[in-house]
């Protein structure tokens, strides 16, 4: 049998979420088709079409699939959903909010946020914040599973079958209604998949402070995170936020300036290549995961960082 | 305008989880347990809406051991009105825990159901959607903001572009994030009054609902442990490891 793979993506670019999610089933499966349900976006299901490991894309063209409403999606993934052994999204707040629905409706368990697959039925999953990682065998005939992104690395976007199929399908659904969306934009890489992120806390003081980090951000090329205290203070907005109830991110170079290190915080950057912490308390638990710490007081050490980056960069060019 | 809020008894946040040696889960004897956080958010939403005048009685539902009462008992010291404990001495998996909320909704008829976003002990964030797909009512995940209005609300979900509102009808079942709002403080008096509360209790098994575990748990172990790195002396000695001896720089 099969594995169908649900695409997320904006109508014009596919998420990165997406290409781990299908090398994520190609462990498993190499028959691997992708729904991809939006609005006037047939260039995109061709691309995507196009990716390293597609069998085929499903495509649902549609104005009521312009944005990702879970009740709209659901019925079109039920529809399909007879034919495939696995059921795949990318564990994003786009996968989590439409897949228990999927699950429900066809009287299946759902696996959330495999980072690792051991067999076809068998995976493993953290628990409690990353502090235990369980591994799981599902009993169900059909497996309906989230995907944690950063476990797997991309397939490329190319070598695939470049096949695209239609499919109509009516959403009857009127009890939801889209409103808007209010996303931050920024010309830096985006958080989940940077190479090098530079995060905030409660040390930060302030929303203005976040300067600080920007400037050594576009330096190195970085994406800006933050701890939930920053976010909850109004330093910045939600979507900068990592941890067990946020993003987790996996850069090669992760910088933690002026945070504390709580589990919850941990949960979504100890998996870090490497981890600077710069913080003025010296007992501060992100000490504990860092692979380089310095003990000081960020509002001398930034500026500092950022003119030696710049003597770094003189002396390369 | 009846308001229904599920509560989840859960190792306190703060607690260092300690993998049990054999593999077979968490030590969870004599650790301290706690209602799950974003319960408690979908607690003080239900309160504050109340307080609003627009929703006249709060039940509070929680399924676990005998201890869930405790949890139940939290909220309503907190304000709620009633509580319902389904009784199981089974870990229940998502698919059997919605299933039996949406049975207690079924019978009491609650215009809103409260959930938190996800426990923070299996960290599933599943039982809010599979809720709401089995009583075809909308769902609203992830919310930060909740204006009720006549027959509908807007609701702001946190997602992980930024925020996204969308309008939905009443009845709808809503999963609360940290940031929705700030969880009270019971008062001693109403922990006091919170005692005489009624507490209906029920058996999971006498509701007649397929709670089979669909999931077998093999081992749970230990993450990989962080070795500890090295402490530098000052930003200069940082940026040349970065740069000779990490290579990321
Ligand atoms: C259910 C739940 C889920 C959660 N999810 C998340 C999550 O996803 N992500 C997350 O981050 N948190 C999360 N939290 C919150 C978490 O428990 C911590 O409260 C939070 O991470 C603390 O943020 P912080 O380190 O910025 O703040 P603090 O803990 O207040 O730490 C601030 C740090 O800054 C240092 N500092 C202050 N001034 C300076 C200075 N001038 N120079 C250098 N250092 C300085 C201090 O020494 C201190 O270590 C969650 C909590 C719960 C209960």
């Amino acid at each position: 049998m099969s594995i169908l793979v649900l695409a997320e993506h904006n109508n014009i670019d596919i998420k990165s979420s997406t290409l781990n999610t299908i090398s994520a089933a190609s462990q498993i499966e190499q028959e691997i088709d992708v729904l991809v349900t939006g609005f006037q976006c047939e260039e995109l299901a061709k691309k995507i079409a196009k990716c390293e490991k597609v069998s085929k894309v499903i495509f649902v063209d549609n104005e009521k699939l312009k944005n990702p409403i879970a009740e709209n999606i659901e019925p079109i993934v039920l529809s399909v959903a007879e034919k495939y052994s696995h059921i795949m999204a990318p564990a994003t707040t786009f996968g989590k909010n439409i897949f228990p629905r999927i699950a429900v409706k066809l009287d299946l368990a759902q696996i959330s946020d495999v980072i690792k697959i051991i067999s076809n039925d068998t995976f493993m999953r953290p628990i409690y914040a990353g502090n235990a990682i369980a591994t799981v065998k599902s009993n169900d005939k059909t497996k309906i599973i989230t995907i944690r992104p950063t476990s797997f690395d991309p397939v490329e976007t190319s070598g695939g079958s470049d096949i695209v199929e239609s499919l109509e399908f009516e959403t009857q659904n009127n009890s939801v209604e889209f409103i808007d969306r209010e996303e931050s934009h920024s010309e830096r890489p985006e958080l989940s998949t940077a190479r090098v992120v530079i995060s905030g806390g409660r040390g930060l003081q302030s929303a203005e402070n976040f300067k600080l980090l920007n400037e050594i951000a576009d330096k190195l090329n970085a994406a800006v995170g933050a701890s939930r205290a920053a976010v909850d203070a109004g330093y910045v907005s939600n979507d900068y936020q990592v941890g067990q109830t946020g993003k987790v991110v996996v850069p090669d170079l992760y910088i933690a300036v002026g945070i504390s290190g709580a589990i919850q915080h941990l949960a979504g950057m100890k998996e870090s290549k490497v981890i600077v912490a710069i913080n003025k308390d010296e007992e501060a638990p992100i000490f504990n995961v860092a692979d380089y710490g310095l003990n000081a007081d960020l509002f001398e050490a930034l500026p500092q960082l950022s003119s030696e980056l710049d003597k770094l960069n003189t002396i390369q060019q | 305008m009846k308001l229904l809020v599920t509560v989840k008894r859960v190792i306190d946040y703060n607690v260092q989880i300690r993998v049990k040696p054999d593999g077979s889960g968490v030590e969870k004897d004599n650790v301290k347990m706690s209602m799950n956080p974003p319960d408690e958010n979908a607690v003080e939403e239900a309160l504050r809406i109340k307080e609003s005048g627009k929703a006249d009685e709060i039940i509070v539902l929680s399924i676990g051991g005998d201890k869930a009462q405790e949890t139940i008992r939290t909220a309503l010291a907190m304000g709620a009105d009633r509580g319902i404990h389904i009784k199981t001495d089974n870990e229940l998996e998502p698919l059997a825990i919605s299933k039996i909320i949406s049975k207690i909704a079924e019978e009491e008829k609650p215009s809103i159901i409260l959930m938190g976003k996800q426990a923070i002990d299996d960290d599933s964030n599943q039982t809010g959607q599979m809720t709401s797909a089995l009583l075809n009512w909308p769902q609203a995940t992830f919310a930060s903001k909740i204006e009720i209005e006549d027959k509908s609300a807007t609701v702001t979900r946190e997602i992980d572009e930024g925020l996204e509102r969308i309008k939905v009808n009443i009845p709808f079942v809503a999963s609360c994030d940290l940031r929705l709002n700030e969880p009270r403080y019971a008062s001693l008096p109403n922990i006091m009054k919170a005692k005489k509360k009624p507490i209906d209790i029920k058996d999971a098994n006498s509701l007649g609902i397929d709670i089979s575990s669909r999931i077998e748990q093999l081992k749970v172990e230990e993450p990989p442990v962080r070795q500890k790195g090295i402490m530098v002396n000052d930003v200069s000695e940082l940026v040349q490891k970065l740069k000779h001896e990490a290579k990321v720089i």
